[in-house]
C-alpha cells in the first residue's frame, strides 16, 4: 500500500428522476487497495460502482481515475473492468473465447492472446476447462471465468458487483480468501460492492458504508466495527445494544450517560466533545458485555476502573439462541429493555451454564461503549 | 407439479375437445377435399372426378408456372430481407427505449394491424399513384426549385409490390425480433462494452448471435405470408408482378380449373413446409452448437 490515490470521486451525485441514488459522495481510493462499498440494498453502492465503470453517468460531480477525468469516457475506453453480479459470461462462447474476448477487442495478437488467456485461467484455477461452454460450468466456475475475463485485460481497477452473493455458503467462504489471495498476487486495485458486512470485513482493507445514497463512514474494518461514526454504521455492522440517553458528566477523561433504559448510568473513560445535556447514544457490542450469576441477596460485582453504581445492571435471561460456536442470550432488565449478550462456547459443556429465567448481572468495561452523537 | 398436470386427463379433454373439433371440421376436412381435388379432373362445369392423376403437378412444372413460383420466392425473400434491414434497428430501438415509451412504440407498430388490409392497400395506392402524394410532393418541390419533373412510375410495378409487402409484413418481423432482443440479459451487453467492445461490435459479437433464434423465427414468420400474398400484388402490381396466389385465384375463378388450382395450392404449402423445416434444422444445429 503505497498510498497513491488512484480513484478520486468528487461530489458525485446520481439522480434517477426524483430519486437520488447517490448523494454528493466524496471518496478517494488508493492504489492496490481492496476497497468495499458496503450498505443495504438500494443504498446507491451499485450505482456508484456502475459510474466507475462508465455504465451510468453522474448527474453531478466528477470521477478521476489515475488523475484523468472520466467524464465522457465510455466504458470500453476506461482502465477498469467489472465482474458482474450475474457474471454475464457469454453463453455462446467457450471459456477460452470468453476470456479472450476483451483482448480480441483490443486487437492483441493471437499468440500473445493465447498466452495471456492461459495465464489468466491458471490464476483462477480453470486450466483444462478452455473448451467448456458456460452451461457446463458450475456457478463458482462461471464466476472464475468472469474474474479471469476481467483480469486478463490488466485493468487499473477491478470492479466486483456482489461477487459472492450467488454462491452457496461453503463456497462463499472459500472464495473470500481466494479473492483476497488473487488480489494480492495481481496487485490490482479491487473495488467491491457488497451488502454482506462479514464479506466486507473479511476481505477489504478499507470499507465505505453507504445509506440512502449518503456516505456514512470510510474506515478500516476494525475501525468500522469498534469505532462506528453513527448509529446507522453501529447497527449495520454486526449487532449492537443501543441506549439512548443524555450526557450528565463530560470531563476530558471521563463521561457519564444516563439512559432511561438502564437503572444505572453508563460510565466511559474518555471525554465526549458534546456539552452536558446533549442527547447521545451508547452502543455496546453483545460480546463486550460480561454476564455473571446473580444469587439472591448478592452484591453487584465491581468493574475495574468504574465508580460504584455504574456499568452493572441486574436482569433475567429471557431467551437463549444457541448458534454452535457461540450463544446469544437476551437479558431483560427491570426497565423492560432487552440486552443481547454473546458468549463463546469455549468448553464443550459449561459447568456454570446459564439457563432460561436465571437472574444475572451484566457488566461492561468503561471502554466498551461507543458514544455516538448522531 | 408437471406430473400432476399430466395425470389430469379430464380437464384437458374438456378444454381441448371444442377447438380440436373445430379445427378438424373447418380446417382438416376442407384441406383434405382440396388435396383430393388436386388429383382429380374436370368432367363438367361443376363436377370433379378424383381420378388419381398427377397431371396437374406435372403441369405446374411448366416454365410459365415455374417462373411464377421462382418469382414469388424471390419477392418474398426480398421482402423478408428488407423487413430485416428496416426491422432490426426498429426492434433494437424499442428494446432500449424507456419503459413508458416502449408500450407506445409497440402500439405504433401494431396500429396498422387494426386497420383493414384492403383499406391500407388503397391508401398506399393513393400515396404512390401518378397523381399521388409522393409525386405531387416531388412535383411541388421541383417547381419551386425550377427543375423539370416527370411523375415517377411508383404504382403497378414490382417496386410497388415489394414496398407494399414490406409495409404489410414489417410488424411480423419487428415483434418476434423485439421479443428476442428484449429477453437478452442486459449485463451481457454491458460486459461486452466493459471489455472494450464498441456498440456496433457488441451488436455483431453478442446481440446477433444470441438473438439468432428469434431472428430466424421472425424471418420465417415474415417469409411465409409474403410468399402467399394475394391482395398486395393484385392491387399494387403490374402485368408482370403477379405472384403464385394470384395464379391460384385465377384457376379457381376465371379459369374454373379447380384441380390445377388445388395442385398449385399444395405445392405452395409444401414450399412453406420446406421453409419451416429449414428453420427447424438451423435452430437445432444452433442448439447443439450452444451445448
Amino acid at each position: 500500500m503505497v498510498g497513491k490515490t488512484l480513484i478520486r470521486i468528487e461530489g458525485v451525485t446520481k439522480r434517477f428522476g426524483q430519486f437520488t441514488a447517490v448523494d454528493d459522495v466524496n471518496l478517494e481510493i488508493e492504489e492496490g487497495e481492496f476497497f468495499a462499498l458496503l450498505g443495504p440494498s438500494g443504498c446507491g453502492k451499485t450505482t456508484l460502482l456502475r459510474m466507475l465503470a462508465g455504465l451510468e453517468v453522474p448527474s453531478d460531480g466528477r470521477i478521476l481515475i489515475d488523475g484523468e477525468d472520466m467524464a465522457g469516457v465510455p466504458p470500453n475506453k476506461r482502465p477498469v473492468n467489472m465482474v458482474f453480479q450475474s457474471y454475464a459470461v457469454f453463453p455462446h462462447m467457450s471459456v477460452a473465447d470468453n476470456v479472450a474476448y476483451g483482448l480480441r477487442m483490443d486487437g492483441v495478437a493471437k499468440a500473445e492472446r493465447a498466452e495471456r488467456v492461459a495465464d489468466a485461467l491458471a490464476l483462477v484455477k480453470l486450466d483444462g476447462m478452455e473448451d467448456r461452454k458456460p452451461d457446463q460450468l458450475s456457478g463458482g466456475q462461471r464466476q472464475r471465468v468472469a474474474l479471469a475475463r476481467a483480469l486478463v485485460k490488466r485493468p487499473r481497477v477491478l470492479l466486483l458487483d456482489e461477487p459472492l452473493s450467488a454462491l452457496d455458503a461453503k463456497l462463499r467462504e472459500a472464495m473470500r480468501s481466494e479473492l483476497a489471495q488473487i488480489q494480492d498476487k495481481v496487485g490490482v486495485t479491487f473495488v467491491m460492492v457488497t451488502h454482506d458486512q462479514d464479506e466486507a470485513l473479511a476481505m477489504a482493507t478499507r470499507c465505505a458504508v453507504m445509506n440512502r445514497g449518503l456516505l456514512q463512514q470510510v474506515a478500516s474494518p476494525t475501525d468500522l466495527y469498534e469505532y462506528p461514526a453513527n448509529r446507522f454504521v453501529a447497527d449495520f455492522i454486526g449487532s449492537v445494544n443501543m441506549f439512548e440517553g443524555r450526557l450528565t458528566v463530560d470531563e476530558p477523561d471521563r463521561a457519564v450517560i444516563t439512559s432511561s433504559a438502564l437503572p444505572v448510568p453508563i460510565y466511559v473513560d474518555h471525554g465526549v466533545t458534546g456539552a452536558t445535556g446533549t442527547a447521545v447514544w451508547a452502543a455496546i457490542r453483545p460480546e463486550k458485555i460480561e454476564m455473571l450469576h446473580r444469587p439472591d441477596g448478592g452484591l453487584p460485582p465491581r468493574v475495574a476502573g468504574v465508580p460504584e453504581g455504574h456499568n452493572v445492571v441486574p436482569g433475567r435471561i429471557c431467551h437463549i439462541a444457541y448458534l454452535g460456536s457461540e450463544t446469544v442470550y437476551d437479558v431483560q432488565v427491570d426497565s423492560g429493555a432487552r440486552i443481547k449478550v454473546l458468549r463463546s462456547n469455549v468448553a464443550r459443556y459449561e459447568e456454570r451454564g446459564f439457563d432460561w429465567e436465571q437472574p444475572v448481572w451484566l457488566a461492561w468495561h468503561p471502554r466498551s461503549p461507543a458514544v455516538l452523537l448522531s | 407439479m408437471e406430473e400432476d398436470w399430466k395425470r389430469a386427463k379430464g380437464p384437458f379433454a374438456i378444454i381441448f375437445s371444442p377447438p380440436a373439433f373445430w379445427l378438424f371440421l373447418f380446417f382438416v376436412v376442407p384441406l383434405a377435399i382440396v388435396w383430393a381435388y388436386s388429383f382429380g379432373e374436370n368432367v363438367g362445369p361443376t363436377t370433379i372426378e378424383i381420378s388419381g392423376t398427377f397431371r396437374h403437378y406435372v403441369r405446374a412444372g411448366d416454365p410459365v408456372y415455374l417462373d411464377i413460383f421462382l418469382k414469388s420466392l424471390w419477392m418474398a425473400a426480398l421482402t423478408t430481407l428488407l423487413c430485416l434491414i428496416v426491422g432490426f434497428p426498429v426492434a433494437l430501438a424499442i428494446t432500449f427505449a424507456p419503459d413508458k415509451a416502449k408500450a407506445w412504440l409497440l402500439l405504433l407498430i401494431m396500429l396498422p394491424f387494426w386497420t383493414n388490409l384492403l383499406i391500407r392497400t388503397y391508401a398506399l395506392m393513393a400515396v404512390l399513384r401518378r397523381e399521388g402524394y409522393v409525386n405531387s410532393g416531388l412535383g411541388w418541390l421541383a417547381e419551386h426549385l425550377g427543375i423539370a419533373f416527370e411523375p415517377l412510375p411508383l404504382l403497378h410495378n414490382n417496386f410497388a409490390v415489394v414496398l407494399g409487402l414490406v409495409y404489410v409484413n414489417l410488424p411480423f418481423l419487428v415483434l418476434p425480433l423485439y421479443a428476442a432482443l428484449d429477453r437478452l440479459d442486459r449485463s451481457l451487453l454491458e460486459a461486452s462494452l466493459d471489455l472494450g467492445a464498441g456498440h456496433l461490435r457488441t451488436i455483431r459479437e453478442i446481440v446477433v448471435p444470441l438473438a439468432l433464434p428469434g431472428i430466424l423465427s421472425g424471418l420465417l414468420i415474415t417469409f411465409i405470408p409474403a410468399l402467399g400474398s394475394y391482395l398486395t400484388p393484385d392491387l399494387l402490381g403490374g402485368p408482370d408482378s403477379q405472384m403464385i396466389a394470384n395464379v391460384i385465384e385465377r384457376q379457381f375463378k376465371r379459369a374454373n380449373d379447380w384441380p390445377f388450382g388445388a395442385a398449385l395450392s399444395f405445392i405452395l404449402m409444401y414450399l412453406t413446409f420446406i421453409a419451416i423445416a429449414g428453420q427447424a434444422v438451423l435452430a437445432g444445429r444452433r442448439r447443439r452448437m450452444m451445448r
